[in-house]
């Protein structure tokens, strides 16, 4: 063994039915990993289970259903702290010397506290509400406004106008992701499913595809450390624009999409050269501390003419909620935080498993922390990073939020299955690659339809929930948190998310 | 707050067409008022006049071609923040992340700027007369015909041309440290090489060529013009100057392992 | 089982179903709690004998100037310091037992005392308050921090009583019959539970704000959290407590008119106001947005008494009943029509209130008064501070 050898061990083994086994080859042509191979003298193909990353395109696309995919049955070592993939992360990194690089958001056990926050539904002493025949408001503007309208009553006017606002016919958004980390196809197929459901896509760092700017009125124009495509005519094309502090799956570090995935058209997007390492600094260089949010909110503003407002996402970290205040008073108009276990194109595995914290946590520690200091009403809240469902919905509009962004669960909408492999660029969905064979297995009008159609599932279910409880528009689920009982949380963890235990 | 006052000679307010000039007395008017005074300026002139600058941000932000700022006083941060085109001259020092993600256009400064100047900008000039603060020219890019350019008079802190993706910067002072840090494109040109020990890892240091003299020649001679009578000129004898670039525009392609 | 060992309101949340009534003289002629009494009395199996009461404006003519507290003790100790608290900060120009007459189903009423009281001037002047404000912390104080002593009611020239019981009874108890009023609400109870508690019991009032209300919203934490970031405590976990509490934010605080307070409470739906004109969409789309949290959903129907006369709402899907009618200046309001007729056998124009429109009656002098003002509404934040100096307020000086 001298220092390259390959000590990992496969993680799956590809198993193929010979009996069910036409021999199409389809596997052959869906694997841009190299698993399926034709035999050059003969029909057989064979398997490589070690270039296998459980993307499951072969699986699906069998028309025989002839493959499966397995874990690799290697016996462990009976040890609790020397698990398989400890011993495969020395060994990587031994052999290459290398920051372990990982994609989507952790797979790592943590509690998910969305599933010990159980919801109420009305039973006697008030009516439930059947939103199939009854009216059941699920709209959501997004923006700062003054706690105090001043109006005109008998005119029926606003005497001072509202600052800009966001209309959400849904409370859910499509979470940034660049152009660059995902294809123009899967950008395309969240455009039009968001200007399809009335709500909002976001371009992420790397700047507005001109094939994109007809949906613009339905885009957030990302601000990020690198600058990649910003200008004036960016930022006023966009409907509002973000600024990216940090990202839940890896706070604190910038991002690296490495050369070979900068084509001409990312390029272009980007505005840098073609093959060149596209790095966002692991700060804005421009923001050293709060007060200069204020100042790159307000260059913004000053470049938009305030008609458009201004959203700035954090990663969830430790001080989360004094964070959020300051931003609040920095002129943020929406406030975003990205919970530890969101999703990323790729992020160093350490920071990704080991940085940040649930965002179920620190929304409800922000959203308090708002309403103690009197401003919560004066500024917008989403949450973002590991939504799975409409259920995590209605309990992050319970605990605080106005509103939620998905990003992996709109991609596994669109296919992906949730591999871990985006770093690859090798995306077998067409989704995390810029390789043109495999974008244009991404159809944008047919994955834009099975992300309305998830919307339009998850929609019908938050009204049922809310119908359940008794309530007819989102406005009376924010922050609404008698709706939730906690089931497995200990004092500390039901003192921050502010719910009662059930029973009481 | 009323501080902004707008005065306009009597020709150009009796002129239908668009007038050539006109003059914003800023004092201590805050930047939004002191921005919308200027925007309304601009709208009736394409040369504006600003007294009295006092930390007013964003003047001349993303100012477009064909118009042109001329700045008294000392202004605020971003200055020619998104600048399109635009040409904004300050007689005086500029503040902080001058010509910040400026996208075309040119900025002179007949004094020193602070932090961050030019940062992320991919187009146009930045004509300093006297020193940098830290971190200039962080994360300059180019694109196609797009190259943005640094020329600093003086010396620099250091961080200069951090994360450098592109463009030219030129330093006829001395640097600070950790010159180029990160740098993955463009080149810097310094009169006063580095020693060996402070090149910083996967930079090239070597003296200019003749492909650099045409480029390194117009932006010596723009500066020349610009400060001529207020700073010795830099141009001619280029003999002692050196450029730094980037050994790969992939820096940290073996950082990873997958 | 004790029943000490049941929590109060304010320690659980209690739901509640109910009847409500209401009386009024828009001319402001005073009448007795004859009618009142009798109408909440009809609606009897709409409560449980859990509790019971009524609020009257116009009830203390001689002392229209100061603010009358009435206050429910459960022991010497409570009623000690709270005269000690109350001592310091207001001077008392009288207090005396509220007269109570002994009723075979009432058990263990409180000791129940009234004060006419102003604001202590310097200490007035010191809080940078205005005197509503400054009323309003100290009622907060005494009901959260003076354990034993709950403030039933603190407004000026109207009075709250209230207590376990059915609200027949406790009109009985508290000779409510001796009482002339220009505006009376009623309220009988029927928690789910409740140890009976006496300052659980309804109207809740603030200042001048008393509410009657009946139903179990669906918003309540949404309002509740709403209103607790600016300084109201939510001690009651009770809806009518949280609803009391929008109101005084968006009609006494925000300068809005009570009508507009209760559209915003009871909003238009978004199908609705996608159906206006876009002017007025707008007006309605930006009261939605900056007031998404003071939208009350769920089932309710409500009386909010104040110094300008009633207003009656209905929740906006109109899961509750209430009805109203005329006759001259006269106008009733009940859950039901009958509560109506025994009181007003001839009484005209009987119909019921729509889902999500306010439904508000003045008195006549204030509604002449309104005409006169400004449309726009201007917050108490942006009004000077205007204090009286001096040991009793100037009107009283001059008497």
């Amino acid at each position: 063994m001298d220092a390259t050898t390959n000590c990992v061990l496969p993680r799956y083994r590809v198993v193929r039915d010979e009996a069910a086994c036409t021999g199409c080859a389809q596997c052959v042509r869906s694997c841009a990993n190299g698993v399926h191979r034709l035999r050059k003298d003969s029909d057989r193909i064979v398997i490589n289970s070690r270039a296998c990353v459980n993307c499951q395109r072969c699986v699906v696309f069998c028309p025989e259903l002839a493959l499966t995919i397995q874990p690799w049955p290697q016996v462990g070592t009976g040890s609790s702290t020397w698990t398989a993939e400890a011993m495969a992360d020395i060994a990587k990194q031994a052999q290459t010397g290398g920051v372990l690089l990982s994609s989507m958001g952790t797979p790592a056990p943590y509690p998910i506290y969305w599933d010990h926050l159980l919801l109420n539904a009305s039973q006697v002493t008030n009516p439930s509400i059947d939103p199939l025949r009854e009216p059941m408001e699920t709209r959501v503007f997004l923006g700062s406004r003054p706690e105090i309208l001043k109006v005109n009553e008998r005119a029926g006017q606003v005497v001072e106008p509202l600052p800009p606002q966001l209309k959400l016919d849904v409370p859910i958004m499509f979470s940034a992701m660049s152009f660059g980390s995902i294809s123009l196809n899967a950008q395309k197929a969240l455009a039009l499913a968001a200007a399809e459901l009335g709500t909002f896509f976001n371009v992420g760092e790397g700047g507005m595809h001109r094939d994109l700017e007809p949906f613009a009125d339905h885009a957030f124009a990302q601000v990020a450390s690198g600058r990649f495509g910003v200008d004036a005519h960016y930022l006023n094309t966009a409907a509002a624009i973000e600024i990216k502090i940090g990202q839940g799956a890896k706070p604190g570090i910038g991002g690296h999409l490495p050369g070979e995935k900068i084509n001409s058209e990312v390029s272009r997007t980007r505005m840098i050269p073609e093959g060149s390492d596209a790095i966002s600094p692991a700060p804005h260089h421009d923001i050293y501390s709060i007060e200069d949010l204020r100042q790159l909110i307000f260059s913004i503003k000053e470049a938009t003419g305030y008609r458009k407002p201004v959203a700035v996402k954090i990663a969830a970290v430790h001080n989360a909620a004094a964070i959020a205040s300051g931003m609040a008073r920095t002129g943020a108009d929406i406030i975003v935080v990205d919970g530890f276990r969101g999703g990323t194109g790729a992020a160093p595995k350490r920071i990704r498993d080991a940085v940040g914290i649930p965002v179920e946590l620190a929304l409800a520690a922000i959203d308090q922390r708002l309403r103690d200091e009197g401003i919560r009403s004066t500024v917008s809240l989403v949450a973002s990073g590991s939504i799975r469902n409409s259920a995590d919905v209605v309990r992050a509009i319970a605990l605080g939020a106005d509103a939620c962004s998905i990003g992996s669960a709109a991609l596994i909408a669109m296919g992906c299955h949730q591999c871990r492999d985006c770093s690859s660029g090798r995306c077998n969905w067409g989704i995390a690659t810029q390789r043109a064979a495999l974008t244009e297995r991404l159809h944008p009008e047919a994955a834009a339809e099975r992300v309305v159609n998830l919307v339009r599932a998850w929609t019908a279910e938050i009204q049922e929930m809310m119908g359940g409880m008794g309530i007819n528009a989102v406005d009376s689920l924010r922050g609404n948190r008698l709706m939730l009982r906690g089931v497995g949380l200990n004092e500390k963890e039901l003192d921050i998310l502010g719910v009662k235990y059930a029973g009481e | 707050m009323t501080d902004a006052t707008v005065t306009l000679s009597a020709e150009e307010t009796a002129a239908e067409a668009p007038t050539p000039a006109a003059e914003v007395t800023l004092g201590l008017a805050h930047f939004k008022e002191a921005n919308e005074q200027v925007r309304a300026a601009l709208a009736r002139a394409d040369a504006v006049t600003i007294r009295e600058a006092n930390a007013q941000r964003y003047l001349g932000c993303a100012l477009p071609a064909g118009k042109s700022l001329d700045i008294f006083g000392t202004p605020g941060n971003d200055l020619g923040c998104y600048l399109d085109g635009g040409r904004i001259e300050v007689f005086g020092n500029g503040q902080d992340q001058v010509g910040n993600t400026m996208n075309n256009g040119a900025i002179t400064i007949h004094g020193r700027v602070g932090d961050a100047a030019g940062y992320a900008m991919r187009g146009g000039t930045i004509l300093v007369r006297d020193d940098c603060g830290w971190r200039a020219g962080i994360h300059m890019k180019e694109y196609e015909a797009k190259r943005p350019a640094i020329v600093i008079g003086g010396d620099a802190g250091a961080f200069l041309g951090e994360y450098m993706a592109g463009g030219i910067i030129v330093l006829a002072g001395t640097p600070g440290d950790y010159l180029g840090t990160g740098m993955h494109g463009g080149v810097i040109y310094l009169r006063h090489p580095l020693s060996t020990d402070r090149i910083m890892d996967g930079l090239i240091q070597e003296p200019v060529g003749e492909e650099d003299v045409p480029t390194l020649t117009a932006l010596l001679d723009a500066y020349d013009e610009a400060f001529a009578g207020e700073s010795p000129p830099l141009g001619g004898d280029l003999s002692s100057w050196h450029r730094l670039r980037p050994a790969s525009a992939r820096p940290y392609g073996g950082l990873y392992a997958h | 089982m004790t029943r000490r060992n049941i929590p109060r309101e304010g320690e659980v949340r209690i739901p509640s179903g109910c009847a409500i009534a209401g009386i009024m003289d828009r001319s402001g002629a005073r009448h007795d709690g004859g009618d009142i009494l009798r109408s909440i009395a009809l609606m009897h199996d709409r409560s449980n004998g859990l509790g019971g009461g009524f609020a009257a404006y116009g009830i203390y003519p001689d002392y229209a100037d100061l603010y009358a507290f009435h206050i429910m003790y459960e022991s010497r100790e409570a009623r000690a310091a709270a005269e000690a608290y109350l001592e310091h900060f207001y001077l008392c120009e009288k207090q005396e037992r509220i007269p109570t007459e002994d009723h075979p189903s009432i058990k263990n009423p409180p000791d129940i005392w009234r004060y006419f009281m102003a604001p202590h001037p310097m200490r007035l002047a010191a809080s940078g308050l205005d005197e509503a404000e400054y009323t309003m912390q100290h009622v907060f104080h005494i009901n959260g921090k003076i354990e034993g002593a709950f403030v039933a009611s603190s407004g000026k020239d109207m009075g709250v009583f209230k207590g376990v019981g059915y609200p027949e009874d406790i009109g009985a108890f508290y000779r409510i019959g001796d009482y002339r009023a220009w505006a009376w609400t009623a309220h009988g109870r029927f928690p789910t539970n409740t140890p009976g508690w006496w300052g659980g019991a309804h109207p809740f009032t603030l200042l001048n704000w008393s509410v009657v209300h009946n139903g179990e919203i669906s918003s309540y934490d949404a309002n509740r959290r709403y209103v607790e970031q600016f300084g109201y405590d939510c001690e009651l976990q009770t809806d009518t407590e949280v609803i009391t509490y929008l109101f005084d934010l968006l009609a006494r605080r925000h300068g809005l008119s009570q009508q507009m307070a209760a559209h915003i409470m009871a909003a238009p739906s978004w199908r609705e106001i996608d159906a206006m004109e876009p002017d007025r969409a707008a007006f309605e789309t930006a009261l939605r947005t900056v007031y998404a949290s003071a939208l009350v959903n769920g089932p309710f129907s409500i009386i909010v008494g104040s110094e300008e006369g009633l207003l009656a709402l209905n929740d906006r899907l109109k899961l509750r009943a209430l009805m109203v009618a005329e006759k001259g200046p006269m106008v009733y309001l009940a859950s039901e029509q009958a509560a109506i007729q025994v009181v007003c056998p001839d009484a005209e124009n009987v119909r019921s209130i729509e889902g999500g429109m306010p439904f508000v009656v003045q008195r006549d002098d204030v509604a002449a008064a309104k005409a006169g003002e400004a449309a726009e509404n201007r917050a108490v934040r942006d009004w000077p501070l205007e204090h009286e100096v001096g040991v009793l307020p100037r009107k009283r000086r001059e008497v």
